[in-house]
């Protein structure tokens, strides 16, 4: 494979007497979904928070694209094109689509050519092709997110990241609050990103998800990386060995 | 709209009676503004006249600028309950730099318009104070404006030496405070005609009775305010952000809008329009007064609900607030008019506030099902 687009290496965070994330290496390359396992506790969200410049971590080093972002603001790194997906995606569900994919950044037309004012045919129509491109099918634009199913609002988290030139989509449990076909579309809306060479780290408990779209699984115990299995090599038993930790050593499991 | 085509015809009878319901709560305010109008038309002498509506009109402008800031406030889901007496600290600040202003002997236009300055600018302070409270300090801002209330309403009172009033303002001042405060742009005198800015000299008593005030200065005034609030909250992106501050704080400071200087800035505006009413309310009554808007508060609270404005936060419009205020207005004048005592008005405004929460909570879920079909 190519240059990983991310690495982070060296990664320590503590809080307090407590090491959650222990000196860990992790990379992903262009166009790879990468699934993060391990039980709660395991040190994934601080992980991803750590790159995403919530966390800043105490040892480690991240570099997107060659350069170095470590500890970051997260406004920073976003606009380089990390995008976080969190659980509660940080939808205004108060307002509609074209709303949603322009938050905190709405395109603004001048007003008798003077007095600026937001462009709202504008935004839903942008909003209405990066749905498109991601074969989504919102009913009516005009719809308030409030009106919509969890899956649609997911696949709108997705657009607006995608609207905005995403690089990589980290996603935090996209699956959970969803029923069985609003996953699937969920699911599709990973392999669509990683057709567009858009890699996805995914952190997941769901093991059906992560077999059903990851290339490559690392499983996180205590703070640290133990496992790193590509897709052709992994079972949902070896990976539930890893997260709760009986696997042996041997098998064809590659350890860190 | 494929589906549409396969409804059998009770699926579409229910579609198009919801239709109905669907328009009936959206603009039901109106409909129970036109209503009243019309009732009290009917019913009470002398209501359906130019010279009433425009004297609603007037009596509505405290209350509807009250509710202006409101609405920014509730949508972000906050409450400010400290503009009753923000109303009445600008009022008395007002009536006092002018009083001392034309008694040290300046120009009494001067005067006046360094009084409406201070009066306005003293408006910021409460609303400045309850922003940072909310939104650095993380206070309620139920609890926030709680305490401002009780500074402001003292503050106002230390201003007149815990009078109830502003005393010593010279009939000179008076007399101009009264000049915009009871005047109009234009007038109307059955048998006699138009004439702008000032009545004929000389009118005879009886013309002076019918004298119908079209464009009452306090109205203007009020409606210019509306337009450029209304304006700024549904057309520009800082109107845009205060209802995503709304819908979702977290959202709104993941998407990196500055929460927190949007709050202050919103509590501003709060405390700039009761500012505004209160240097009104001067005008209007050419006593500086620390009680003046300390009834119109929780009227303001109620205009903003029964315009459809969500307490909740993310929802409403000015108009929706405008609504209310007339609403409110209607309702004074018409019970007065019909000779009810008008201790029924709190009473149907209770009913109305309540009704107009149901009517909100059946919209939104009425959507949600629309939403489904």
């Amino acid at each position: 494979m190519s240059e990983p687009i991310l690495t982070a290496t060296g990664m320590s965070k503590y809080f307090g007497g407590l090491t959650a994330v222990d000196s860990v290496d992790f990379a992903i390359y262009p166009g790879e979904v990468v699934a993060l396992l391990g039980d709660n506790g395991a040190g994934k969200s601080t992980l991803i928070k750590c790159i995403s410049g919530v966390y800043r971590p105490e040892h480690g080093r991240v570099t997107f694209n060659g350069e170095d972002i470590t500890s970051h603001a997260p406004a920073d790194i976003r606009s380089r094109g990390i995008e976080t997906i969190y659980q509660d995606l940080a939808l205004a569900e108060n307002l509609d689509v074209g709303a949603n994919v322009f938050l905190g950044k709405e395109k603004t037309r001048r007003l008798f050519g003077l007095i600026p004012v937001t462009d709202d045919s504008y935004m839903r129509e942008e909003a209405s092709s990066a749905l498109d491109e991601l074969d989504i099918h919102i009913p009516s634009l005009k719809q308030r997110l409030v009106n919509l199913s969890g899956g649609q609002r997911q696949a709108v988290a997705i657009a607006r990241a995608m609207y905005w030139n995403a690089k990589l989509v980290i996603m935090d449990e996209p699956t959970a609050a969803l029923g069985v076909p609003e996953q699937r579309k969920v699911l599709a809306l990973i392999r669509s990103l990683r057709e567009q060479n858009i890699p996805v780290i995914l952190i997941s408990h769901t093991m059906h998800d992560v077999m059903a779209v990851a290339d490559r699984m690392v499983v996180m115990r205590r703070g640290r990386i133990v496992a790193n299995i590509q897709r052709a090599d992994a079972s949902e038993e070896l990976i539930v060995k890893h997260i709760v930790g009986t696997a042996d050593n041997g098998g064809s499991a590659v350890m860190i | 709209m494929g589906l549409k085509a396969k409804l059998g015809d009770a699926q579409r009878q229910t579609l198009i009676n919801s239709r109905y319901i669907d328009f009936l709560t959206k603009s039901w305010s109106y409909l129970f503004l036109l209503a009243l109008v019309v009732y009290f038309s009917v019913t009470g002498t002398g209501f359906f006249s130019v010279r009433n509506f425009s004297s609603i009109l007037t009596t509505s402008t405290l209350i509807m600028l009250m509710s202006i800031g409101q609405t920014y406030v509730v949508i972000t889901a906050g409450i400010d309950l400290s503009i009753g007496w923000t109303v009445g600290l600008s009022s008395v600040t007002t009536a006092r730099v002018m009083r001392d202003l034309a008694d040290s002997g300046n120009d009494v236009a001067y005067a006046m318009l360094a009084g409406v300055f201070a009066g306005l600018l003293v408006a910021l302070i409460p609303g400045l104070i309850n922003g940072l409270l909310v939104a650095r300090v993380k206070v309620p801002p139920f609890i926030a404006t709680l305490g401002m209330f009780g500074i402001v309403r003292g503050a106002a009172f230390l201003l007149t030496d815990g009078q109830q009033v502003v005393r010593g303002l010279s009939s000179e001042l008076r007399e101009s405070l009264r000049m915009i405060g009871n005047g109009s742009l234009l007038y109307y005198i059955p048998d006699d005609g138009f004439h702008w800015f000032a009545l004929p000299p000389d009118l005879a008593p009886q013309q002076l009775r019918v004298v119908s005030q079209l464009l009452p200065y306090p109205v203007i005034i009020t409606a210019l305010v509306v337009i450029v609030f209304a304006f700024i909250l549904a057309r520009t992106k800082f109107g845009r952000h205060t209802y995503v501050i709304g819908g979702s704080e977290e959202a709104a400071r993941r998407s990196g809008i500055n929460v927190d200087r949007h709050l202050v800035i919103i509590y501003v505006i709060c405390g700039f329009t009761a500012g505004i009413a209160g240097v009104l309310h001067l005008f209007r009554f050419t006593a500086g007064a620390p009680q003046a808007g300390e009834a119109a508060l929780l009227s303001s609270v109620a205009a903003v609900v029964i315009g459809g404005t969500n307490l909740f936060g993310g929802e409403g419009d000015i108009m929706g607030a405008v609504i209310g205020s007339l609403i409110i207005a209607v309702l004074q004048t018409g019970l007065v008019i019909l000779n009810i005592d008008s201790i029924w008005q709190f009473i149907v405004v209770g009913i109305v506030i309540i009704i107009a929460v149901l009517v909100n909570q059946l919209q939104n879920a009425l959507e949600r099902m629309q939403a489904n079909v």
